[in-house]
């Protein structure tokens, strides 16, 4: 009975590869008009922690009649679902004197991709003419890529990781040459999937080198390796940056932190793990370090049950490092929530464009080092009075615009919302938000309190001097 | 022409006097505020403590839902599987505060967190209460007294200790809303309107919501009801402050869901009844003695008496017989223990077991209160030259003060304001004589001040009365009958005679010069003092939040944030619905931290249930996972001090349960757990105590710790060192390994010769196991 369901599903695969080659073929054949090959490609992955980074080297010509000004790029799905970044730049000049010139990277729709791969288009500065050769370089970065196995792990042992990636690179062109390294963050790797010419030394993983490899060739591999970074994703992060023209800008970062690496299982027994630190909890972590801006004041660090004393402030003229503790070590799929909020000097933010509008100019992302933002929202809270705000991002996110009331409020406060899930830290690029001001509201709420004293007083004198009795008795 | 000069000249000092005390009054207020911020400054903007914990979730439940859900509120996360209503088991009145300010301040746009409201409460409510306090002294002795006795409230330490910011408790506002109260029934004793008997009313049913305190008002108030009527003091003006606080007070007062029909029921109220017929029957009595001559009211009166004695005993008889069907008199156990001491030891281990209600020792009392316990007699002295109305219900309030605090540590705070205002009387009358003294001798004024003087004294009256409080005039003052004093005050006509008389008066008020600059000078150095024992008692003695802990070493300050850490960690990390057991002292900190479930808490309204948990933490780990796992508990949650040293911990507890759950479930034998009448954990403790739950979930791998588990808290080493768990399991420890949190292991599968096995190893080898399990009070 098992036998006879081995060959059946042999002969599904078989069928199904046939097919699926079929269908290659065609796809090839349609979906790039401009004939590109790629003459050598070599891909580095990145797995020291759980933010992978792939640099990928692409040298492409152009094989056709017609210039091409677009190279493709393609990523199976669950790859794509787990994409939070995507850079490509082309290289210029020789060895010594070589510059990046960064590319636009857009995402397309292929009619025909294979297997519902997903494509992203990177457009060239100059189309290359036939015959000529590029050197791209492209950066992309996975997150919840690494699937902790086995899921539950206890106290004293340590977090072992899948990654599945392919040995060769998917892609539409035809690859003369390709390369893949692969770095583990240690030696320990359980296991590997041996295809033709795989080599490991040290933390490096290497396939290929293959040749000749026809479009979308794909040929899965696993790794099982040891990974005890800190599996720290922030699930929800909400920073809430406020404009004051009084002369500061307020931060406040709301964060619900959780380990997401191989879940905690049974006993926590603390004085294992402080007895034995390198044994016990080996994949918890316990600190967080943040990135702040320089100048940075007032800084505190709290949840909604009170300060949490356990954080250190660094500045200097450069950068301010804030280092936090939760209240207790995070172990797999524990979760921790906390405030982090800071002032900062306006005069290192805000500034006035040519055409007299003001814009503010902040850093996007997370400030904590290493970590992976699944959904993060980014308010700014522009003074009241201010008038048709906009914002520019280095790339695309959602906005939308919102009221918040804060002190003495009439009118409202414009409030800029920008939304962008996976966020790594890649992202921390800097966005403007322009708005235009007069500065006469700045004026609005002292005005307000001293005519409301004043009616106070002018109140208490009245009252003093009015005689309500109804009879003089 | 000079008669109009002075007289403009005294209009301007008035006023310039009024801006002046005006001015004080405010400094005062801000003297209040401020000094509770230690607490903010030295540690952080958090609700402290225990109870404040509780109101600060009613609170946000309240700005949450609104009010009507806040009356319906049924608890679920408390008392499982019983739950509380909280809605008609809490005073509403600090919660009702907090939320009105909340709304305010969020209506006109000022985001202020509902836990920032709630932290300064206290002290904004100690700026009011000052203000109170100057009000009613104003009322007793003039404003002089009035100042001084609200500055010395606003940092009387007792007060303090339960004001400061982040102490969110119920007398946090009830201490402001029992002096005005206070303050109203005097003004409406001393000017007879009933404007103000009505605002009384309202006072006392803002006191009623805030605190079960309100029943010393209902019942101090008649008690000088009484007296006034016994000395002779009867007037109309008594009627209008007293008759509309019975009727309009009790109707108000029944409208709180917490109090309901308890204002007419209970026999803490009685006494306002009894004497609202006797102040009736006394107004009666003046009335048709006003109406007949003479010797119809004598045959009035023998007749009246007659019929009223027969009516009063059917009364009483009747009253007697219903009190006496209750078991407790009708009396709440909080009230009994007030007037028999012993009584709480004796029947109620759970109201013994707090240290708030244990009897005071005397260095409390010079804590608490410093140097106002010498003043207090002073300002008694002072109440009497010349005894009116206020004063005597000043006398009064201090003298049952006295006592109340004698009994229970925690009724200190009603004794401090009265000790205030006593020494506030003394110290301004003690500087008057003082400065008065000197400003007669003073060389080249003295006729000249003579005259002055005189002159004012004839103008208004009160300074009069005021000047003519010494020894020596004292007897003069005492023959009068009290009532016409008093009608002399009003009347602004009594003039000829005591500007002749004060003069003489004065002359022999005076003291030697020097005598007098010693004794200023003594008296600033004792409010000094005052002032710096405030302050210190502030900043050091009761700033303190208790759920973060400090300490001072060589290599700087270290923080103890355990608690918090536990309560996070299972906010976060367990389920919505679990259970978590404890002590009681740490249920309402779990519901408002972690926000799970909690089998007992501070509101101690169950016995049986807190002897439940009790009696689990003091069997063996078996039968306590037997009654845990009946009540649904995972989690147990235990602190535990021995590592860093930290004294009230649950092994110093430890006793209580077991006498807690010793009354309700008799297997519990307090004898069991002590060794020759000594509580002790070493290895001379008897073996209930070694395998009694709380010992091995409070050691459990203590002893890895230093490999000789060394306990800093009983400064000993424990008796049991190295032992296993079978049925509970550690999932939290902290880091100082204050609190200790294990969960329930799930109960093993049946395989049927397993359980027969082990079922006859145990009762082979443990008799005292199976007997306890057998004994689980939820079989």
């Amino acid at each position: 009975m098992a036998g006879e369901l081995r060959i059946g599903a042999t002969a599904l695969i078989l069928v199904l590869c046939f097919s699926m080659s079929c269908h290659f073929s065609f796809v090839a054949a349609s979906s790039s008009p401009q004939d590109i090959q790629i003459l050598n490609a070599e891909r580095r992955i990145d797995l020291t922690s759980h933010i992978i980074k792939v640099f990928l080297t692409l040298k492409i010509e152009n094989t056709g009649e017609s210039p091409a000004s677009e190279v493709l790029l393609a990523f199976p799905p669950t790859e794509f679902d787990h994409l939070a970044l995507i850079k490509a730049a082309v290289t210029a000049g020789k060895q010594k004197k070589r510059t990046y010139l960064p590319l636009d990277v857009k995402p397309t729709e292929l009619p025909n991709g294979p297997n519902g791969a997903k494509f992203f288009s990177i457009s060239l500065l100059n189309p290359l003419s036939k015959g000529e050769t590029a050197t791209l370089e492209v950066l992309y970065v996975l997150t919840h890529s690494l699937e902790p196995f086995p899921a539950e792990i206890s106290q004293s042992e340590s977090q072992l990781v899948y990654y599945r990636d392919s040995a060769s690179i998917l892609s539409p062109y035809y690859i003369k040459q390709q390369t893949t390294f692969l770095r583990t963050p240690s030696n320990k790797v359980e296991s590997f999937t041996r295809v033709e010419s795989t080599n490991r030394a040290g933390t490096e993983l290497k396939y290929g080198p293959y040749s000749d490899r026809a479009p979308y060739s794909f040929s899965p591999i696993i790794v099982h390796f040891e990974n005890n970074n800190a599996f720290a994703v922030v699930e929800e992060l909400v920073r809430e940056v406020e404009i004051s023209h009084w002369g500061s800008l307020q931060i406040t970062e709301h964060y619900k932190l959780v380990h997401a690496g191989a879940r905690h299982k049974g006993v926590f027994s603390r004085v294992e793990y402080q007895s034995r630190p390198s044994f016990s909890g080996v994949s918890s972590f316990k600190n967080l370090l943040a990135r702040l801006p320089p100048r940075v004041h007032s800084v505190y660090y709290r949840d909604n049950i009170g300060n949490i004393s356990s954080s250190h402030l660094r500045t200097d003229y450069h950068k301010s490092e804030l280092e936090i503790e939760p209240r207790y070590p995070l172990f797999g799929g524990w979760k921790a929530t906390f405030v982090i909020g800071y002032g900062l000097p306006l005069q290192d933010f805000l500034f006035e464009s040519p055409d007299g509008r003001r814009y503010l100019n902040f850093t996007f992302g997370c400030p904590l080092v290493e970590t992976v933002v699944d959904k993060l929202t980014i308010k700014v809270v522009l003074p009241e009075g201010s008038k048709d705000p906009s914002v520019v991002t280095p790339f695309p996110v959602e906005q939308r615009l919102e009221t918040k009331y804060s002190y003495l409020d009439v009118i409202g406060r414009t409030v800029m919302v920008l939304e962008k899930k996976n966020v790594v830290p890649e992202h921390n690029s800097p966005f403007q938000v322009y708005y235009s001001f007069n500065p006469i509201f700045m004026l609005a709420e002292p005005l307000m309190l001293a005519i409301a004293f004043f009616l106070c007083f002018v109140a208490s004198v009245a009252y003093i001097h009015v005689d309500l009795s109804l009879s003089k008795s | 022409m000079a008669a109009l000069e002075t007289s403009r000249g005294t209009t301007l000092r008035n006023a310039f006097g009024n801006v002046f005390s005006f001015f004080i009054l405010i400094l005062i207020g801000v003297l209040a505020f401020s000094i509770r911020l230690f607490s903010v400054i030295k540690y952080e903007s958090v609700i402290h403590e225990f109870d404040p914990y509780f109101n600060y979730r009613v609170t946000q439940f309240l700005t949450k839902s609104g009010i009507y859900e806040f009356w319906n509120w049924f608890d679920d996360r408390t008392w499982y599987p019983l739950g509380r209503v909280i809605g008609g088991t809490v005073y509403p009145g600090l919660t009702l505060t907090a939320g009105t300010i909340w709304w305010l301040l969020n209506s006109l746009n000022i985001p202020l967190s509902v836990e920032t409201v709630c932290v300064f409460t206290a002290p904004i409510f100690s700026a009011f209460a000052s203000w109170a306090t100057y009000l009613l002294t104003k009322e007793v002795k003039g404003t002089g007294a009035g100042l001084t006795a609200a500055a010395l409230l606003a940092m009387v330490p007792s007060y303090i200790s339960r004001s400061v910011a982040g102490s969110y408790d119920n007398e946090a506002v009830a201490i402001f809303a029992l002096i005005f109260t206070f303050y109203l029934y005097i003004k409406t004793l001393n000017t007879g309107s009933l404007f103000y008997a009505t605002l009384n009313a309202i006072a006392y049913f803002y006191m009623v919501c805030s605190w079960g305190g309100y029943t010393f008002i209902i019942n101090l108030i008649p008690m000088h009801v009484l007296l006034c009527i016994v000395t002779g003091r009867y007037s109309s003006r008594l009627y209008v402050a007293y008759a509309p606080l019975v009727v309009l007070g009790t109707l108000l007062a029944s409208l709180v869901p917490v109090v309901g029909f308890n204002a007419v029921m209970t026999s803490e109220h009685f006494a306002s009844f009894l004497v609202f017929i006797i102040i009736h029957v006394v107004a009666l009595v003046y009335y048709i003695k006003g109406v007949l001559s003479e010797k119809m009211f004598k045959v009035a009166v023998t007749l009246i008496l007659s019929l009223g004695a027969i009516v009063c005993c059917a009364v009483i008889a009747v009253l007697i017989a219903l009190v006496a069907s209750s078991p407790t008199m009708g009396w709440s156990g909080r009230s009994l223990s007030l007037l028999d001491p012993t009584y709480a030891s004796k029947y109620i281990p759970i109201i013994a077991s707090v240290s708030e209600h244990q009897p005071p020792t005397w260095p409390s009392y010079f804590m608490d209160i410093n140097v106002l316990a010498f003043l207090v007699p002073a300002g008694i002295i002072a109440c009497f030259s010349p005894l009116s109305d206020a004063s005597s219900f000043v006398v009064l309030y201090i003298v049952t003060s006295v006592y109340f605090s004698g009994v229970m540590v925690r009724l200190m705070l009603v004794l401090a304001p009265a000790a205030c205002i006593m020494s506030g009387i003394a110290l301004s009358e003690a500087f008057e004589v003082f400065t008065r003294s000197i400003k007669f001798q003073l060389p080249g004024s003295s006729v000249h001040s003579q005259v002055d003087v005189g002159v004012k004294s004839s103008e208004n009256s009160l300074p009069q009365n005021d000047v003519a409080k010494t020894d020596k005039t004292e007897d003069t003052l005492k023959e009068r009958p009290s009532r016409k004093n008093r009608k002399k005050e009003k009347e602004p006509v009594a003039v000829e005679k005591p500007s002749v008389r004060s003069k003489i008066e004065k002359k022999l008020l005076v003291l030697p010069l020097e005598a007098s600059i010693i004794s200023i000078f003594l008296l600033v150095l004792l409010g000094a003092f005052y002032v710096v024992h405030c302050v210190w008692a502030a900043a050091e003695a009761y700033s303190a939040p208790s759920i973060v802990l400090t300490s001072h070493s060589h290599d700087g300050l270290h923080v103890f944030d355990d608690f918090r850490e536990a309560y996070a960690w299972l906010s976060h990390n367990t389920e919505v619905d679990d259970k978590v057991a404890s002590w009681w002292d740490y249920g309402y900190q779990t519901t408002a931290m972690a926000n799970r479930t909690v089998i007992v808490d501070n509101n101690t309204w169950n016995n049986t249930h807190i002897a439940t948990v009790g009696t689990a933490m003091s069997s063996p780990e078996k039968a306590a996972w037997e009654i845990f796992n009946s009540l649904d508990v995972k989690y147990v949650l235990v602190v535990f001090g021995g590592l860093v040293g930290y004294p009230s911990d649950d092994i110093n507890k430890f006793l209580w349960m077991v006498r807690i759950g010793g009354g309700v479930f008799p297997h519990i034998k307090e004898p069991d757990y002590l060794k020759d009448g000594q509580y002790r954990i070493d290895s001379e403790a008897t073996p209930t105590m070694l395998n009694c739950l709380m010992y091995k979930l409070s050691y459990y791998r203590f002893v890895e710790t230093d490999g000789k588990a060394f306990d800093r808290v009983r400064r000993t080493e424990i008796g049991k060192k190295h032992f296993k768990l079978t049925h509970f399991e550690e999932v939290f420890t902290t880091h100082h390994w204050m609190v200790r949190i294990y969960k329930l292991k799930p109960p093993k599968n049946r395989i049927r010769g397993k359980t027969k096995k082990s079922k006859s190893k145990s009762s082979g080898t443990t008799t005292k196991r199976s007997r306890s399990g057998k004994k689980n009070p939820w079989h």
